[in-house]
């Protein structure tokens, strides 16, 4: 969106109170769009043809012309316009046929605090998001972002996406990914194909509670994978994270028992990112030396991998460790014991991971 | 070992070389060192390798040292 221009909104609910109380929430936008309502099918139909609309936002059930009469006919002849569905029906089929008519968002009207605010900082996303990186159906979101939201909702739902002339599968079932399906790949390999997918549509089709699972594994632990396999991925492809890292170390240092983070990227050149200590430059000379020492020492005695280093002290304990290609040295309470050394630290990199 | 990097007990294999057992034991009086010399003293190291874990803990400038095997016995 250019300077000065606002995106305009189309409110389609015909409930006039709903509609007023909706048009108080959309003001909170920070991108300010104009916001237009209207409550009937045909009317809203009427204002889409006079001028172009970036988003709809469209209640399902209604008299005469309900929701999806409206967003199958909107999804044809307004093939740009980003379309939000809303309901206070809770039920599947809704939800599946909103999907499978193309719908940007589906969305229970919210009601906490806290699903307002989620619902206003989708629909911002929506409103900002130009055509580039994320799937067809939710733009605003990636993959693993409608994955979380079907699992966390402990939905069932089959997800079919598409990535150019490849299409997978995924299926869910109350909450947990149970099965997919990529080409020949079939389970937790076809899972991790599919999100690799960094574009593409997809749409959400009826669960299939029949489907054998093949995959046990919780849905965290999938994607915990998969973003530790982008990562590594983009560590070969030779992806600067430097951004990533100056932003995520300050979280880092929030954690119980930390002292100090570091975070560092291979070589020289590359400026540590530190929080909690006053001389970063020679906590890092010492991390990548003892890091280059048992590296070293493996490769003489043969003991693969180096995975950690544990150090405790009578001032601090300390772990190195390493996520992709960042390395990392932390410090911790002197009495925190090994265990919760190790423990804390598998935390911090989860949390670096998601 | 002591603080010279010489080996006063061990309990490994006589087949296990000695110039490994040197190696490790060396590298760990040297991370002890290292440490010290960062204004970050240690007093016990443990290094996690895949197939191998190494514990060490300082004693009055000399090292004593664990080694346990993660997935054979081989290399202890």
């Amino acid at each position: 969106m250019s300077m000065g221009t606002r995106h305009k909104v189309l409110l389609l609910d015909d409930d006039v109170d709903l509609l007023d109380m909706y048009r108080q929430l959309l003001t909170q936008l920070p991108s300010q769009p104009e916001i237009y309502t209207a409550t009937s099918g045909p009317r809203a139909m009427a204002m889409l043809e006079a001028e172009p609309f970036r988003l709809l936002i469209c209640d399902l059930k209604m008299p005469k012309m309900d929701g999806l009469q409206v967003l199958s006919i909107v999804r044809r002849k307004h093939p740009e316009l980003r379309t939000v569905a809303l309901t206070s029906v809770a039920d599947e089929q809704f939800r599946s046929r909103a999907y499978a008519l193309g719908v940007d968002l589906f969305w229970y009207k919210p009601a906490t605090e806290q699903e307002i605010k989620m619902f206003l900082e989708c629909l911002e996303s929506l409103l900002g998001r130009e055509a580039d990186d994320g799937f067809r159906g939710v733009q605003s979101k990636s993959l693993v972002d409608i994955i979380q939201l079907e699992c966390i909702s402990q939905s069932s739902s089959t997800l079919r996406i598409t990535n150019g002339g490849h299409t997978g599968k995924i299926w869910i079932q109350d909450g947990e990914v149970i099965d997919a399906e990529a080409g020949d790949l079939l389970g937790e390999p076809a899972f991790h194909k599919i999100l690799s997918w960094r574009a593409g549509g997809f749409e959400s089709l009826p669960a299939e509670p029949s489907r054998e699972r093949t995959i046990l594994k919780s849905y965290n632990g999938l994607l915990l994978e998969t973003a530790q396999a982008i990562d590594e991925k983009r560590a070969v492809n030779g992806d600067t994270t430097a951004p990533a890292i100056a932003s995520a170390v300050p979280q880092l240092s929030q954690i119980e028992g930390i002292e100090f983070v570091l975070a560092m990227k291979p070589g020289q050149e590359n400026p540590p990112m530190a929080r909690g200590l006053e001389n970063p430059q020679r906590m890092a000379e010492w991390s990548r030396q003892t890091f280059a020492r048992f590296r070293g020492l493996s490769d003489r005695i043969h003991a693969g991998p180096l995975e950690q280093f544990e150090g405790l002290g009578p001032q601090r304990n300390i772990s190195l460790t390493t996520h992709g290609e960042t390395e990392f040295c932390l410090g911790w309470k002197h009495s925190m014991n090994l265990d919760e050394v190790r423990e804390m630290t598998k935390k911090i990199i989860t949390l670096w991971a998601s | 070992m002591d603080r010279e990097g010489k080996v006063l007990v061990r309990t490994l294999p006589s087949s296990y070389p000695t110039e490994l057992v040197e190696e490790i034991g060396e590298q760990m009086i040297a991370a002890f060192r290292e440490a010290t010399a960062a204004q970050l003293p240690l007093s016990e190291i443990v290094v996690n390798y895949s197939s191998l874990k190494i514990t060490a803990r300082e004693l009055r400038g000399g090292v004593i040292v664990f080694l346990a095997a993660k997935v054979s016995t081989e290399r202890e």
